[in-house]
């Protein structure tokens, strides 16, 4: 057993199938940055830090004669949805119902994968350094009229060219401007959706917890996803009633190279 | 031919067991290519074609262990039982069959989690976006 103490809950073989099942289910569609930026890991829980190969003057030394360095890390971040479930509902999917009432699951599953997003895509204060507020490029603005996207997004194309990033390009929507592109077909039908793709040669991924668009190059070895413990459900505690669940997972996120992204405001 | 790899229709498959597949093609190739350049070593008698030899034969050697790790790196039960059988000494046989007894105690659905660390093994979804 580990740290996630999934043995101690009182829930069946089956109920933990149905119950990761669930959550795989729900937080593959969300994650959108591991659709674009390199994943390195799972590392494991023990996993602390990312080596960043890089030093820090250290301003005294033990004695005289010598001078020290610091290493410097990236250490990782835990991120934690808490959840319970109806004993009674785990019974019953035991008992083969198909329809077992796993919302608060689903809607944990949800929070953790728009945290993942948040973070990644626009950083996290004091514990994560993000895409956009990365990138030395301007801000543009994706604007409200889908029919502009095109335009924008073939602008922020050619100012990633111009500083030598190469394709393919991904592009990161938030919710409102994924369902704008999904929903628009341009002057002859065409899909808005098919266009954008032409131009970024990679794909366009749904986004929620985005703020308007992130465009990144998907050339590889720009931005890093380190995984400790990958996303997991663990176990709290339980009563009569209910048992308290969690989701989890520790990673860090590097940005080796800023400018190999635009951030889109809306 | 191009296609050999699957053992099922590819488009009924997700796109990594696709990936899996075609590492575990070029696994089977490398490790035939070690074992065809460790017969034409043996009987090689030209100073100057053996170091030739070898040195592919070290380019294969690389190109197996790389495609091992990826897989395992996918397959965490696999890199489980991997883990107690490689690099061990002392008798082979007895650490796989103890290897594999702790990942079936251990591993699998349920209570531990699909995954070798308790986790949902989801990883990166690179393949996954279109």
């Amino acid at each position: 057993m580990n740290h996630l103490l999934r043995s101690h809950a009182p829930i069946s073989d089956s109920g933990w199938e149905l119950l990761d099942s669930e959550a795989r289910g729900r937080l593959t569609p969300a994650l959108a940055s591991r659709k674009l930026v390199d994943f390195s890991g799972p590392h494991g829980w023990g996993y602390s830090a990312r080596s960043l190969g890089r030093t820090s003057q250290l301003a005294v030394a033990p004695c005289e004669g010598v001078s020290g360095l610091q290493r410097s890390v990236l250490p990782v971040v835990e991120l934690r949805a808490d959840f319970e479930l109806s004993r009674s509902e785990l019974r019953d999917a035991d008992r083969g119902a198909d329809d077992a009432d796993l919302a608060a699951l689903d809607a944990a599953a949800h929070q953790i994968a728009v945290a993942e997003n948040v973070a990644v895509f626009h950083g996290w204060a004091g514990a994560v350094t993000g895409i956009s507020e990365s990138s030395p490029h301007e801000q543009v603005s994706v604007g409200a009229d889908p029919d502009a996207y095109p335009q924008r997004v073939a602008s922020a194309v050619e100012r990633l060219l111009c500083d030598g990033i190469t394709g393919p390009y991904g592009l990161a929507l938030g919710r409102e401007q994924y369902r704008a592109v999904v929903e628009t077909a341009e002057h002859g039908g065409f899909p808005l959706l098919d266009h954008l793709r032409k131009i970024l040669g990679g794909p366009i991924v749904w986004a929620p917890g985005v703020n308007g668009a992130v465009l990144l190059s998907l050339r590889g070895g720009d931005f890093v996803f380190e995984s400790g413990q990958d996303l997991s459900i663990g176990y709290s505690s339980h009563d009569d009633e209910v048992v308290r669940l969690y989701l989890e997972e520790s990673f860090s996120f590097h940005v080796a190279t800023p400018e190999a992204a635009v951030a889109m405001k809306p | 031919m191009g296609f050999d790899q699957y053992h099922e229709p590819p488009e009924e498959l997700p796109p990594a067991t696709r990936t899996f597949a075609r590492l575990c093609a070029s696994l089977t190739e490398e490790s035939e290519a070690l074992g065809w350049y460790e017969q034409r070593i043996a009987v090689e008698t030209d100073p100057e074609a053996l170091a030739i030899m070898r040195d592919a034969q070290g380019e294969e050697f690389k190109h197996f262990s790389m495609d091992l790790e990826f897989l395992m790196r996918r397959t965490p039960r696999w890199r489980e039982i991997a883990q107690g059988v490689l690099f061990q000494t002392g008798d082979i046989v007895e650490h796989g069959e103890e290897a594999e007894a702790e990942s079936a105690d251990g591993g699998g659905a349920g209570a531990e989690g699909g995954d070798v660390d308790g986790s949902l093994g989801i990883g990166s979804l690179r393949g996954d976006a279109r």
